[in-house]
């Protein structure tokens, strides 16, 4: 897990045109400047919210990532939901910080 | 001159962005309290506004975050959201680096904090703009607790924040206005996004206007996530706004919990009484 770069990437895209920039026009090699996870990896790629959701990744982040794929709103709440369904509850972060919710 | 207003309200992206979702009577009534406290802060004639907020990753990350910054550029810009999503056009917002240097100078006295001069604001900043100084003609100076990314600064830190800010606002010539934005209990962009905990807020808003500094400070962040959210750790900026009126009292002109916007949606001021007696013996 390296849930730490998984945002870094995430918040470097939401605020930064020249990243989203590189998103769309060479993926895979600006993936690659990260420590990331074959999970991961094809979690940002895919666009797998629910995934992103469950391995961590602040709501504050992961929602404008959600945004920047075109989800909306409803989309994007039902992703999350459904991401726990499949993968469990969320697994580090933030919202694991009670220890009683520990997956 | 000194500080001549303090007020808090609530920052939810919802509030712009997701407006038709919500009951419009209670919206609209919300709005009007917004509107309200723009006509008293445009009374308090100031000649800049401090706002206190809790951003959410637009500039700030665990690379390297700081508890305290202060913004000390002569513009910014924002929304860093999509326009739409946001429902609030991207626009320069003027700053005063001169007046902030001096504040930031004058707080390291006292207090660490960091400087920042860029800065994109986030819906936690252009939101209250969006109501405040909608023709964006008032100097915005911003400043921003990380509310985000734990370890946390303290909330009697906070508390203490918003006292050392008060006496260097009222070392300068300017009247300076400050506003906080933040939670209050709120769980925002999780799957559990429109619960609001009422009583909590209520409770939390009854210690902040009577500003019985001990009760504000004594909530564990553990108990606040809780019983409030993540969201609910923005409860700094509010602390922060009390600290500043220390010894003063305030009111709340609105509160509703509003799902559609995902927050106890909140508006109060408070009486910007005389500096304490503790800091003018200083």
């Amino acid at each position: 897990m390296s849930l730490y770069y998984v945002q870094k990437l995430l918040y470097q895209l939401n605020r930064d045109p020249h990243v989203r920039e590189r998103f769309a026009s060479s993926r895979d090699s600006l993936l690659s400047e990260y420590e990331l996870t074959a999970e991961e990896r094809n979690a940002i790629a895919d666009g797998d919210i629910g995934l992103l959701y469950v391995m961590g990744v602040n709501g504050q982040i992961l929602m404008h990532y959600s945004a920047l794929i075109g989800q909306n709103w409803d989309e994007y709440i039902a992703a999350m939901r459904g991401g726990v369904k499949i993968h469990g509850p969320v697994r580090g972060g933030l919202y694991t910080m009670l220890e009683d919710r520990k997956p | 001159m000194s500080l001549v207003f303090a007020g808090v309200c609530s920052h939810a992206p919802g509030i712009t962005g997701r407006a038709q979702r919500a009951d419009p009577k209670v919206r609209d009534a919300f709005y009007a309290k917004l509107a309200e406290l723009r006509a008293r802060l445009e009374a308090a004639m100031p000649d800049a506004l401090i706002v206190i907020a809790a951003e959410h990753f637009a500039n700030f990350f665990m690379n390297n975050m700081p508890a305290y910054c202060m913004g000390m550029a002569d513009q910014y810009e924002g929304p860093i959201e999509d326009e739409q999503w946001l429902a609030i056009k991207r626009t320069r917002v003027p700053g005063n680096a001169d007046l902030a240097r001096r504040i930031v100078k004058r707080m390291m006295h006292d207090i660490d904090l960091a400087y920042a001069e860029e800065w994109k604001f986030d819906h936690g900043i252009m939101v209250p703009l969006n109501f405040l100084t909608p023709r964006y003609d008032l100097a915005v100076i911003p400043v921003n607790i990380n509310c985000q990314g734990p370890p946390l600064t303290p909330l009697h830190r906070a508390y203490e924040f918003g006292r050392i800010l008060r006496r260097a606002c009222d070392a300068q010539p300017e009247r300076i206005a400050v506003v906080g934005t933040g939670g209050i209990s709120h769980w925002p962009a999780t799957p559990d996004s429109g619960v609001i905990n009422e009583t909590w807020d209520r409770a939390f808003l009854d210690k902040f206007v009577h500003n019985r500094s001990d009760e504000l400070v004594a909530y564990s962040d553990e108990e606040t996530f809780r019983d409030a959210g993540q969201g609910g750790f923005e409860i700094r900026t509010f602390i922060a706004v009390a600290g500043a009126t220390e010894g003063s009292t305030g009111e709340v002109l609105f509160y509703a919990p509003i799902p559609a916007f995902a927050v106890g949606c909140t508006v109060a001021v408070m009486t910007v009484g005389a500096a304490s007696r503790r800091d003018s013996a200083r």
